[in-house]
């Protein structure tokens, strides 16, 4: 915060520059807020920068309906939001959202996957989406090039991918044309309540804001308490391979493996409790291509051009945290691990709330009280 | 564009045959593929994957990737870091490579 043009004062000040911060800072400067973007440097963990690119509907809400609907709301919300992004930034995130597949390799796991989507879909008040099953031709006639072990899969059409890293840059440059102030290198170290706001302390410098925002992801866990929230994420590694740039031959993502927009393969999804350690290893990068490689076995002519790891921001029960302190009214938390899913929602729907003071009921049940000792009882 | 030096020319290397874009050239033995496409006076190997601007060898040294071209059938092979053999097929690439045996969609 040693800039010149460092702002004094702001009605609104996001913390953290990741996809959850920009989407919900670019909400804010689109709907005429006076917005400050706080941003750590080059050292962050950033999830932002190291995901997949899905939006991803299929599977998700299991054990709490609410997640299920919102990840709905988004998804339906992106071809809208892809659009607004285009036209204030002239940036193209390459949206494409005409389904996705969730690949089965066997009998067993089809059968397994069948009847965690119906328990999904059946819980009482979850809003319902169809989800096709697919057999061997069907799948075949889609994506050319499947295995012999691909013996079925579950399709819904709501879910797409798109480029993750050009969404980041999409919603800082929206939020910069809408007038936001970004700080970079402006690590949020300590946030204290105060009679009307927060002040914000990076450093030497130091910011009031009438309201915060803490998305600052695996950062959330130590700044929440200081107003009075709580946010008890952790970090999940998830290592992705990326293969050499081929020609389209994928037209739909599947969770695990997908063709971006440019050619490029990717195959992800792996999921550890490695602490803060974004390095990859060999084992779990093994699991993966092999994976991969009985979906598409002509994949093992195509070469690895690299692989990293990044840390996911995992909540105790994997759902999102969302919530407005009780003890300081104006400071809210934000913090999921679907930073792409749940861009559009963020920006068009949660930056307006977020402004008007409420969350909503629809959005209840992420408040962190449900990790509260006495309500888990 | 690039001339052989004068003392290389005269070296006395033995000769290679090899063949670009399914055109005869010659090529001297110990050079890389991607000198040997210089000598050859094509100083463009490749078509990128997302724009389609053309490429040509660039680092000579391993580590830009630019001079990617399909020898003997194989892809994305990096011209500067093999050596040109005798009989060898040289195929200027022309943006992504396929995945073998599988459509291309559009």
């Amino acid at each position: 915060m040693g800039k010149n043009d460092m702002p004094r004062s702001v009605d609104i000040a996001v913390i953290g520059g990741g996809l959850v911060g920009g989407a919900i800072a670019y909400g804010l400067a689109r709907g005429g807020r006076d917005v400050a973007l706080l941003d750590e440097g080059d050292v962050a963990y950033r999830a932002s920068r190291g995901n997949f690119g899905l939006v991803w509907v299929q599977g998700k809400g299991l054990g709490l309906v609410s997640y299920g609907a919102w990840t709905q709301l988004s998804a339906r919300r992106w071809p809208e939001f892809a659009r607004l992004l285009g036209e204030d930034t002239g940036i193209d995130v390459s949206l494409e959202q005409r389904g996705g597949f969730h690949i089965c390799l066997s009998a067993t796991e089809l059968e397994h996957r069948v009847s965690t989507l119906r328990r999904l879909l059946d819980q009482p008040g979850f809003e319902r989406y169809r989800f096709d099953v697919l057999d061997r031709a069907a799948i075949a006639a889609r994506l050319p090039g499947i295995g012999a072990e691909v013996v079925g899969a579950t399709f819904t059409t709501l879910d797409g991918h798109l480029n993750p890293l050009r969404l980041l840059r999409a919603l800082h440059a929206g939020f910069l044309g809408h007038g936001g102030k970004y700080l970079p290198q402006c690590k949020v170290e300590r946030v204290q309540p105060e009679a009307k706001g927060f002040v914000l302390t990076s450093g030497a410098a130091t910011l009031r804001s009438a309201k915060i925002v803490l998305a600052a992801g695996l950062g959330n866990a130590s700044l929440a308490p200081q107003a009075g929230l709580h946010a008890p994420v952790r970090p999940q590694r998830g290592q992705i391979i990326v293969l050499e740039r081929v020609r389209r031959f994928l037209d739909y993502p599947i969770a695990t493996v997908r063709q971006t927009d440019e050619g490029t393969v990717m195959i992800g999804d792996s999921q550890e409790e490695a602490g803060f350690d974004e390095t990859v290893g060999t084992a779990v990068l093994a699991t993966l291509a092999s994976r991969a490689l009985r979906i598409f076995p002509a994949l093992a002519d195509v070469r690895v051009n690299r692989t990293w790891a990044a840390l996911r921001v995992m909540s105790p029960d994997g759902f999102p945290v969302y919530d407005q302190s009780r003890t300081f009214p104006g400071a809210f938390v934000v913090t999921c691990h679907s930073g792409v899913t749940l861009a559009a929602a963020h920006a068009l729907e949660l930056a307006p709330r977020i402004a008007a003071g409420e969350l909503g009921s629809d959005v209840r049940a992420f408040s962190s009280e449900r990790f509260h000792v006495q309500n888990a009882a | 564009m690039f001339k052989m030096l004068p003392e290389v020319a005269g070296s006395g290397a033995a000769l290679l045959n090899v063949t670009i874009d399914g055109r005869r050239h010659a090529a001297r033995e110990g050079d890389s593929v991607a000198a040997t496409l210089f000598a050859a006076g094509l100083p463009s190997c490749r078509t990128t994957p997302v724009t389609g601007v053309p490429r040509g060898p660039y680092c000579m040294m391993g580590v830009c990737f630019d001079c990617l071209v399909v020898i003997d059938g194989r892809p994305n092979q990096q011209g500067c870091m093999v050596r040109v053999r005798d009989g060898m097929v040289i195929e200027r690439q022309q943006g992504a490579r396929l995945v073998p045996g599988v459509v291309e969609v559009q």
